[in-house]
């Protein structure tokens, strides 16, 4: 909760601090302007869906690294199938997700039944698809014709990624919040064995939880190649999932599990793409964008960590 | 002794110390002389551990004084607490398990080298072989952690507190997992650290090996001094009387009547995973079946393989007449099996979750297939938490803060709201006091009664002889035999659990 309210306040500082020296440097604040508001909701839309995949994933004490790879590959296949084969691209949408409700059985099922480790599995995952992804589209860049609509219109001038976001968040908040389910998942982050013990099936809900994340990631892709309309093999969607990360670490995710919320992932990816459009409006060049969010990151998680050590000293 | 008896080597005085919603120490004053072993004991949830954490810098106390050698000390942490000489060996141990033997002894003080400032191995291996063999720990210094017994690992601490040269050495419930030939082991070794001069606190709920031990005793009740023993008074009903405040009623409750009920678990050549013999015995409703036999008799695994957690290899379970497979824990309690298992802070509790979500895990999707439902959660985790006299602040308190007993109260609570047919006990009064201890042999009875088949595993021959209804007895993986009425003696059980 106190995290939360810390970092909405990062939030509206990050945003002041940009209009304030808009209106220092160029006397208007570009940052309220209609367009830029809209662009910035399509971005925290696509970001916060599949970010609130990978905190699922993270409060059941897991890691999902193929965020990203599932994104690229999912957007290859689109943009193939579509344009060369000329299927309906619902149709193949539709297939992804189920693709995506495989991929997600498939690392419950190594993770759970083997015990192997979720970064080892997720990683090959992420290896896996990148290179089929490359392959299958001899690494040249793909069209994707007529399916733009999802990724670039607004409804009552609101994103339609951003509606997404705001279905994804309400059901998965339902879920995490409302269910017994979601309460299994917080208590496996926690302690698995002993939530074992007390007879929960702690495979089926870990696969879950890799299930979950591994669909919003291809909803994910679905919407960014709409939005795109076309797709690099080699670089879609690449390094997606550590951004699915940070945005969930910033929003309160401990990635020792059993920890954070849905509207903080939110939260949080809403701060990423804020910096990424501060960096912009200030015209810093975009080649410097990573050392300035990675340096944001660090000090947000800092601040953190020494106001619980200052707070645990005080009550306890 | 009595040359420095005027200036006691430790004094605390006053200590007041508050946690959001509980006073946990109200003025307590503790004095610790030269060359003594002093007790410390009190009900679950008095303040012991606390008290102790204060003199080991882990916390800060809110008001009051810490003098050593006559002179005011300020021990602001764990490293002030140590260089006055003052190590403390905490409740839950606090060893790295995958580290060897001579690593955590020393760890992150390991000797160095002078030039490069790296880990001298040579020196590190040696002195530490040096300390292992002062404290009695036999094998091999380079043995990983997590390979000794509990009795080992106990000394592993000890040798660690030596290592800095400890003047007071506090030793909070370190024989609650050990075995009765470990304890005394232990208790050669801490006369001989008095001999040279070492002073110690000795928590503990086992009063017997309180005044076996000690010289002196402090109670404390609720957070506050209750009271002090000298050895000629150090009778085990006296401290009972301080600890609790009253005159403790009889111990161990009635029998209940034992006509010929029916058989809910039968157990037929069950081989438990990686133990040699197979197991067979019955457990019929309103009976309590201890399971009695030495550290190490496969009691556990016994346990485990009944509840899924481990399946066995061979064998067959009935419950209620009807052939069955136990796969996991699920399965278990879809039949009408509860465990509280032996190993509390892994397995019985989660810590970082609150006393309400504790209780109502096994039982939260009775409420409602798939909504949670907080109002009849609260509503339950209440019940429990009177029935069993839980202290807690509140519902919401994470189970971490709660005083080991209180925690063990936890785990044994969240099976009651599911009323299970058969209830398996590993270790029930592991580290709970003697007031608490009669409450939840009550309550095992209470649930006997009530037509609950018990199997109760424990290493208390006390308990097992008091509660039980018949006794099972385990001698390196097999059943020696099964004790009933008037064969239940001490004798017996510890002529089948030696296995001769
Ligand atoms: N960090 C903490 N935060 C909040 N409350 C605490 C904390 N530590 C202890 N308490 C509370 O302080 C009281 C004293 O606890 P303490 O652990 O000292 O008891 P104890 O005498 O050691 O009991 P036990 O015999 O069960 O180990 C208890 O009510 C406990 O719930
Ligand atoms: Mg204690």
């Amino acid at each position: 909760m106190r995290k939360l309210v810390g970092m909405t306040l990062l939030l509206i500082a990050l945003v002041a601090a940009i209009c304030f020296y808009q209106v220092l440097t160029f006397g208007g604040v570009a940052f309220f302007r209609p367009e830029n508001l809209s662009n910035l909701a399509q971005r925290v839309g696509i970001l916060g869906i599949y970010a609130i995949g990978a905190g699922i994933v993270i409060i059941s004490g897991g890691i999902d690294l193929s965020i990203g790879s599932v994104i690229g590959f999912v957007g290859v296949i689109m943009a193939m199938t579509v344009s060369t084969f000329g299927l309906n691209p619902w149709v193949v949408a539709l297939g992804c997700l189920i693709l995506g409700v495989g991929l997600g059985l498939w690392h419950g099922f190594l993770i759970g039944r083997f015990n192997l480790q979720p970064f080892v599995v997720t990683l090959c995952t992420l290896l896996l698809l990148r290179g089929l992804a490359r392959g299958i589209s001899g690494g040249i860049s793909q069209k994707l014709d007529g399916f733009s609509t999802l990724g670039n219109s607004s409804i009552l001038h609101v994103p339609i990624p951003f509606w997404i976001l705001i279905a994804v968040a309400l059901v998965v908040g339902f879920f995490m919040n409302f269910t017994v389910y979601g309460r299994y998942l917080y208590a496996i982050g926690r302690n698995a064995e002993a939530v074992r013990y007390s007879g929960v099936n702690v495979n089926r809900m870990r696969t879950a939880a890799y299930v979950a994340c591994a669909v919003l990631s291809a909803v994910a892709g679905i919407v960014s190649v709409s939005y795109t309309g076309e797709v690099q093999p080699a670089s879609a969607g690449l390094m997606f999932e550590m951004w699915a990360i940070a945005a969930a670490v910033l929003g309160g995710c401990s990635l020792r599990g059993g920890e954070g919320s849905v509207i903080g992932i939110i939260i949080g990816a809403a701060l990423i793409k804020v910096m990424y459009n501060g960096i912009n409006l200030l015209g810093i060049s975009t080649e410097w964008e990573w050392a300035v969010i990675g340096v944001v990151i660090l000090g947000g998680v800092i601040a953190d960590a020494a106001y619980r050590q200052r707070s645990e000293r005080k009550t306890s | 002794m009595p040359a420095s008896v005027q200036i006691p080597l430790l004094e605390m005085r006053g200590i007041t110390k508050r946690f959001p919603g509980v006073l946990a120490l109200d003025n307590v004053d503790l004095v610790l002389h030269r060359g003594e072993i002093l007790g410390l004991i009190g009900e679950n949830g008095a303040g012991k551990s606390t008290l102790m954490r204060i003199l080991a810098g882990d916390y800060p106390a809110d008001s009051g004084a810490i003098y050593l050698d006559g002179r005011p000390v300020s021990i602001k942490g764990v490293r002030d607490a140590i260089e006055l000489g003052i190590s403390v060996i905490y409740q839950e141990l606090n060893l790295a398990p995958n580290l060897d033997v001579a690593s955590n002894i020393f760890l992150g003080r390991e000797p160095r080298k002078k030039l490069l400032g790296i880990v001298d191995k040579r020196a590190l291996y040696s002195r530490a072989s040096e300390l292992a063999e002062r404290v009695g720990l036999s094998g091999n210094v380079t043995t990983p952690v997590s390979e000794l017994s509990p009795g080992g690992q106990q000394l592993v601490e000890i040798a660690k507190a030596l290592s800095v040269k400890s003047r007071i050495l506090v030793l909070d419930e370190p024989t609650s997992s050990l075995t009765p030939s470990e304890v005394s082991k232990l208790f050669d070794i801490m006369r001989k650290l008095r001999a040279t001069g070492v002073s110690m606190i000795f928590v503990s709920h086992r009063l017997a090996e309180v005044k076996e031990i000690c010289e002196r005793v402090v109670v404390l009740r609720d957070g506050r001094n209750a009271g002090e023993l000298d050895k000629p008074r150090m009778e085990i009903e006296e401290m009972v009387k301080l600890m609790v405040g009253r005159d403790l009623a009889r111990f161990f409750p009635k029998h209940g009547q034992l006509e010929k009920r029916e058989v809910v678990l039968s157990v037929r050549g069950l081989r438990p995973k990686g133990a040699k013999s197979e197991i067979s015995f019955d457990l019929h409703s309103g009976e309590v079946l201890g399971v009695a036999g030495l550290v190490g008799a496969g009691r556990t695994e016994l346990v485990r393989s009944l509840f899924g957690v481990d399946p066995p290899e061979a064998g067959s379970v009935e419950v209620k007449g009807r052939a069955t497979k136990v796969r996991s824990p699920s399965d278990a309690i879809k039949l009408g099996m509860g465990l509280v298992p032996e190993d509390r802070k892994q397995l019985g509790v989660i810590l970082e979750m609150n006393v309400a979500e504790n209780i109502s895990l096994p039982s939260i999707k009775t409420y409602h297939p798939v909504l949670l439902d907080r109002k009849r959660e609260l509503q339950t985790a209440q019940q429990v938490v009177d029935s069993l006299d839980i202290r807690t602040p509140s519902l919401f308190q994470r189970v971490q803060y709660l005083s080991g007993g209180n925690q063990q109260k936890v785990a044994l609570g969240k099976w009651l709201a599911l009323s299970p047919r058969i209830l398996i006990l590993d270790e029930p009064t592991r580290g709970i006091d003697v007031g608490s201890k009669s409450e939840i042999y009550k309550l095992i009875r209470n649930l006997a009664n009530d037509g609950v088949g018990i199997i109760m595993v424990s290493s208390e021959l006390e308990e097992i002889i008091g509660l039980s209804d018949r006794v099972l007895v385990m001698h390196e993986g097999r059943c020696t035999g099964i004790l009933d009425g008037d064969q239940i003696t001490e004798e017996n059980i510890v002529r089948l659990a030696t296995g001769s």
